[in-house]
């Protein structure tokens, strides 16, 4: 090899002195962008009042969410010492709301949270190691998708019983397919790529690659997609307490309410679409921070 | 075949590094019968299984110290040679001897054994960089996947990063995109490096740089090479880049070797058709040497059915009956360390141009 004398010294690249701007990761960059934006602020801030009340509710509810009351049946909105009236046994349900909240919440992210573990993990183990592995997996979970998610859950939630533990079984159940075959998608594009061959060139083990490079990348798109599942589960969670599938009364649980006031929806219409209210506030407010979450991470870097 | 490649001496043989262990003679990297078939069609249910021949028995060597220069059109398999060389891609069959440790097998090399001595830079500087590192984590993986502690690792993506001319406080910190290309591909041949490999395998490394920058990383490419003994494998499509740096220059159509010879000989002599088109492909400085017409037309035939006999017949204006009933086998036809694979080169043959037409080649290096 000879020197090429167009050109200069190697020392041509090194850039000017001076301090250089921090360098920002990529979750520093969509952190940064997610806390500022409006609808994310907002929403979060929703979620997080009824998380709080959900968690703080034996201090902070002014009445036992068990306590019946023949003489207090259905109270309208706005009475005075049950400020958001009572349900169709007389118990306050500002305070059932609250508790109710603590078990639907509970069933929001429970089960998306155990589905993105093993969803991902499965999803993420099928894209990477690809052939008979990746086809062993995504058909199992194919057969899984074959089914309605609504009637899928119904149908496990039949077979196992009603009950808490059950419904989570099952919702984990119905959220772990979609999970894995978005985890295995964004894998399967990761693995292809150039630095996972350089990483393999240099000798590492195919763990230490899923850790070190393809989870970072993965991550993102698994998260959105997880996120967009809260709503749908809390929705379901409380479709199945409706329909007596999930939790059991007396149990608080906007879905079980919900069922129970519907009786009484021409009596005290307002008591009886509260529930379902929350519902709404939740779901679209997880759904709303799950579109920002997508948008704060739709950056090229 | 072996002993005409292994006869072939290097200029540049006198850069030895320290971990050599078969002496100056022994060449670094000896592969014989590569060979690499895609599956294309499963050959279930009746149907027979078809494959692309991406890399078909190639065999080649390459000496200590040396950059061998690989040329050929896209899609010949020079990019899978390389992948198959570092196993990237497993290979159908065929052995790398490494130095004389042969790679795979119960005795031989493991394979992050020859990844240390191995390592490639690859063509797309940013998609070979993870997004998510830093460059220093980027560089420290490699080390920490070969037992190196996380400080060490860390210290020596500095040391690294300072030999390709990045100041490690300045880049240390930053990710790829906060990097320009020459920068990003300086950083890809400082994870390369780290290892200590003593053969870097260069796969169209500059091709994407404009051109300011690629003269500038090839003389980083260049210094590197002198200051660490290293060995090069510079695959390129990029002909003139290709006779600037490379001591020997292997031609690959449609997943074989056709030809291989000193960089000199090579370009002034060129002996197959095949080779001598490519080289007059390139574009001539001059208006009045305007090449109105592509010396080479047509597209290289499907790999999938490569022509028989030749698989340059079908383009090739010496062809004749014996180049689509035979395979030429490479060999000197005026001994010496240039080789060809080409009926009209190789005496006996049964081509007309046999033995006479030969350009008389000067055994020189």
């Amino acid at each position: 090899m000879t020197t090429v004398t167009s050109a200069g010294p190697i020392a041509a690249a090194t850039p000017r002195k001076g301090r250089r701007p921090a360098s920002r990761s990529f979750w520093e960059t969509a952190w940064r962008r997610l806390s500022r934006d409006p609808v994310a602020l907002t929403c979060g801030a929703i979620l997080l009042i009824i998380l709080l009340a959900a968690l703080l509710a034996p201090w902070i509810t002014p009445h036992d969410p068990y306590r019946t009351s023949m003489t207090r049946r259905l109270l309208p909105v706005g009475d005075a010492r049950h400020w958001l009236g009572t349900d169709e046994l007389g118990r306050d349900l500002l305070t059932r709301l609250v508790y109710g909240g603590r078990m639907s919440l509970f069933m929001g992210f429970a089960p998306v949270v155990l589905a993105t573990l093993i969803g991902g993990f499965l999803g993420i183990v099928a894209g990477y190691c690809g052939g008979a592995i990746n086809m062993a997996i995504m058909r199992v979970t194919d057969v899984f998708y074959a089914f309605p998610s609504v009637l899928l859950a119904v149908a496990i939630s039949g077979v196992l019983g009603a009950g808490l533990v059950n419904s989570l079984v099952s919702l984990t159940l119905v959220f772990t397919p979609p999970l894995a075959r978005v985890a295995e998608s964004v894998t399967t594009q990761v693995r292809s790529q150039d630095y996972v061959e350089a990483a393999r060139a240099t000798g590492a083990s195919g763990w230490r690659i899923v850790l070190g490079h393809v989870l970072s990348n993965v991550t993102g798109p698994i998260l959105i997609y997880a996120s967009s599942m809260i709503s749908v589960s809390i929705v379901i969670a409380s479709g199945l307490s409706f329909l007596g599938l999930g939790v059991s009364p007396p149990h608080a649980e906007w879905g079980l309410m919900l069922n129970t006031l519907r009786q009484s929806i021409y009596v005290a219409p307002l008591n009886a679409i509260l529930p379902g209210l929350m519902i709404f506030i939740v779901s679209m407010s997880s759904n709303l921070i799950s579109d920002s979450l997508r948008a704060s991470m739709d950056v090229k870097v | 075949m072996r002993q005409t490649l292994a006869s072939a001496r290097s200029p540049a043989s006198e850069t030895i590094g320290p971990l050599d262990r078969g002496g100056p003679a022994q060449p670094l990297l000896l592969v014989n019968g590569l060979r690499k078939y895609f599956p294309i069609k499963s050959g279930g249910l009746g149907g027979s299984a078809t494959y692309v021949k991406a890399v078909d028995d190639v065999s080649f060597d390459v000496k200590k110290g040396e950059t061998l220069g690989v040329v050929g059109e896209s899609g010949c398999g020079k990019s899978t040679t390389a992948r198959l060389l570092i196993r990237l891609i497993e290979p159908d069959s065929g052995t790398i001897v490494l130095d004389g440790d042969p790679v795979g097998g119960p005795r031989g090399l493991s394979l992050r054994e020859m990844r240390r001595q191995v390592q490639m830079v690859f063509q797309d500087s940013y998609a070979s960089l993870n997004p998510r590192l830093t460059i220093r984590d980027t560089i420290a993986f490699g080390l920490k996947a070969n037992g190196i502690d996380r400080a060490t690792a860390g210290k020596r993506a500095g040391t690294v990063l300072d030999l390709v001319g990045l100041n490690p406080s300045m880049f240390e910190q930053r990710y790829p995109h906060e990097l320009s290309g020459g920068q990003r591909q300086r950083v890809n041949i400082a994870r390369a490096l780290a290892l200590e490999p003593r053969l870097v395998m260069l796969d169209e490394a500059v091709s994407a740089l404009d051109k300011s920058v690629e003269a500038q990383v090839l003389n980083l490419l260049q210094e590197l090479k002198s200051r660490l003994s290293l060995t090069y494998i510079f695959i390129s499509h990029d002909l003139n880049v290709v006779q600037h740096v490379s001591d020997r220059v292997l031609v690959m159509y449609l997943g074989k070797v056709i030809e291989l010879g000193p960089v000199d000989a090579l370009y002034r002599n060129p002996l197959h058709p095949y080779t001598e088109g490519l080289l007059s492909s390139r574009l001539s400085m001059s208006p009045r040497k305007r090449i109105e017409k592509p010396p080479l037309s047509g597209d290289p035939p499907n790999p999938v059915n490569p022509p028989s006999g030749c698989r340059f017949r079908t383009r090739c204006h010496l062809a004749e009956d014996v180049c689509s009933k035979l395979e030429p086998k490479l060999g000197a036809p005026a001994g010496g360390p240039h080789i060809v694979a080409c009926h009209a080169r190789t005496p006996g043959s049964g081509h007309s141009l046999a033995g006479k037409a030969g350009p008389a080649t000067t055994p020189s290096s």
